[in-house]
């Protein structure tokens, strides 16, 4: 189908970018890598009255680790992180999602940014990016504010982004030593949401117990969820069988899963169980060997 | 209210004023007049309409023409040179990588897009590079097939075939 009529504005920097934001407000929308708003737009489910091309913008595509923060620019495509050897070394959380985002077409245009900005319920970086507790960096009129990515994802396709404001950048903290994660997705073809997935990221103390636990839920609420109880159950915890069961039960119970095509309300929420199982035990192998 | 790109197809330049909402799959079929390209769907799912943009394989359904002004597109019109088949276009001849061929332009254009980043992929590699492609009729396992004998064909490898020219009918089985 063929979207509604626009105007086209492609701004040459974010300072650009902000002001046409500012100028058009809710008539307005950013375009990125497109491939959330346009399959939107040509059903008419979106009809923005000004698209603003933030693909010209120099210098957002950089991936590169700063001052204890691994930076992701606004137009690193999933692609990008999926073949980036940084990524694959040393973020295999990041590098395990980038492999399931979409399909490999989508995955050359489609933005991480812009998977958050869309804030899909079903979209696999929001879960990553929990668990790996990431923060969102905007540009607006008044210059850069931070937001945690737990505050930045509000509500079903709804952030705490204004009008006109502007995502530039997402975060993740470089993890320590004895770090691990993982992406565990269960999707019924390939290229497709997730029926349920699961987030983990650990980081193990010298003896081996847990320190740190970041669990993110996705396709199982009318949000990204945290599974904040079962982050709780493994901290201080050695991660042995037991402990990851625990969790993996208190994850399922965080789970707020309804019954659609993909499968059953009691399908989802037992594939968060047998996901966190599968996730922690890869992500504590993958910690032990960091 | 229109506005004024260029691109360049095949090696060829294009200019043309153009809506905003123009889809590039239009202006590649329809401004370009180059029909290759394949619409098979109104959901971005099937990747017929897949086009190689700046190196990079992607589907030209779920792009603006706007947003492409300035760059380098390749379809299947311009995988044969000289009046040869590519070595993908022989190896799908060759393997029956097709039957209806509604698919093949974008299979094409998504294994050439592999081969050039991995000239000697595993056939997994190969199944996840034409994962965003659908086909209705092969089953996949010849176009499987095909991809890794262009390969093949591709690294100089040994049976490759001879010149198999465009425009003549397919061989004999
Ligand atoms: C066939 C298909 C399958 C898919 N499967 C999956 C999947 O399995 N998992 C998954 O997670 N996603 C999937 N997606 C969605 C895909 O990942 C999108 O790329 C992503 O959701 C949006 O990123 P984008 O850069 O394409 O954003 P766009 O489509 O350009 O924009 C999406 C939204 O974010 C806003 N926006 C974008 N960037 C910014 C910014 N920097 N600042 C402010 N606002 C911004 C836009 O205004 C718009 O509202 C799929 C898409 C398709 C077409
Ligand atoms: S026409 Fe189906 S993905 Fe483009
Ligand atoms: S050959 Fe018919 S769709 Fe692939």
């Amino acid at each position: 189908m063929i979207p509604a009529a626009f105007e086209y504005v492609a701004p040459r920097s974010v300072a650009e970018a902000v002001a046409l934001l500012r100028q058009h407000s809710y008539d307005a929308k950013v375009i990125a890598g497109g491939q959330s708003l346009i399959p939107m737009m040509r059903f008419r489910m979106a009809q923005p009255k000004v698209l603003v091309d933030i693909g010209r913008i120099p210098g957002l595509d950089y991936l590169r680790e700063e001052d204890g923060y691994l930076r992701i620019g606004a137009l690193v495509r999933h692609a990008t992180m999926e073949h980036s050897p940084l990524i694959q070394e040393r973020y295999p959380l990041l590098a395990a999602t980038a492999r399931v985002v979409a399909d490999p077409l989508v995955r050359n245009l489609g933005t991480v940014a812009g998977s958050l900005v869309h804030a899909d319920p079903a979209g696999d970086w929001a879960a990553a990016m929990m668990a790996a507790r990431a923060q969102v960096v905007v540009a607006g009129p008044d210059g850069e504010r931070v937001i945690g990515i737990d505050d930045f994802l509000v509500d079903t396709f709804t952030t705490a982004l204004e009008p006109d404001e502007l995502v530039v950048e997402v975060r993740v903290p470089i993890p320590g030593p004895r770090s691990g994660g993982d992406y565990q997705k269960i999707e019924r073809k390939v290229g497709d949401f997730a029926t349920a997935a699961v987030a983990v990221q650990v980081t193990l103390d010298e003896a081996g117990r847990c320190q740190q636990a970041g669990i993110g839920l996705c396709a199982v609420g009318p949000i990204t969820l945290r599974a904040a109880a079962a982050e709780e159950a493994l901290v201080g915890q050695p991660l042995d069988e037991a402990t990851i069961r625990k969790a993996a039960a208190l994850a399922a119970e965080a789970a707020q899963p309804t019954s659609d095509t993909r499968g059953s309300a009691e399908y989802k929420r037992d594939m968060v169980r047998v996901l966190t199982i599968r996730a922690l035990r890869s992500a504590a192998a993958r910690a032990l060997k960091a | 209210m229109g506005h004024r790109i260029a691109v360049t197809i095949n090696g060829q330049r294009y200019e043309a004023e153009v809506e905003p909402r123009l889809l590039l799959v239009h202006f590649i079929r329809e401004v370009a007049g180059l029909t290759g390209t394949h619409i098979g769907c109104d959901t971005t799912s099937c990747g017929a309409c897949t086009v190689i943009l700046n190196g990079k394989p992607i589907k030209s359904c779920t792009m603006f023409a706007v947003q492409a002004d300035g760059s380098e597109i390749r379809t299947v019109e311009g995988l044969a040179q000289n009046g040869e088949f590519h070595p993908i276009q022989k190896a799908f001849w060759e393997c029956h990588g097709l039957q209806c061929g509604y698919c093949t332009p974008g299979m094409l254009m998504a294994g050439v897009a592999l081969l050039e980043r991995n000239p000697n992929p595993t056939e997994d590699e190969v199944r996840r590079a034409i994962s965003g492609n659908l086909c209705r009729c092969t089953g996949y396992q010849n176009i499987v097939k095909s991809i890794l004998r262009a390969a093949e064909m591709m690294r100089g490898g040994a049976g490759v075939a001879s010149g198999s020219p465009v425009g003549r009918g397919s061989p004999a089985q």
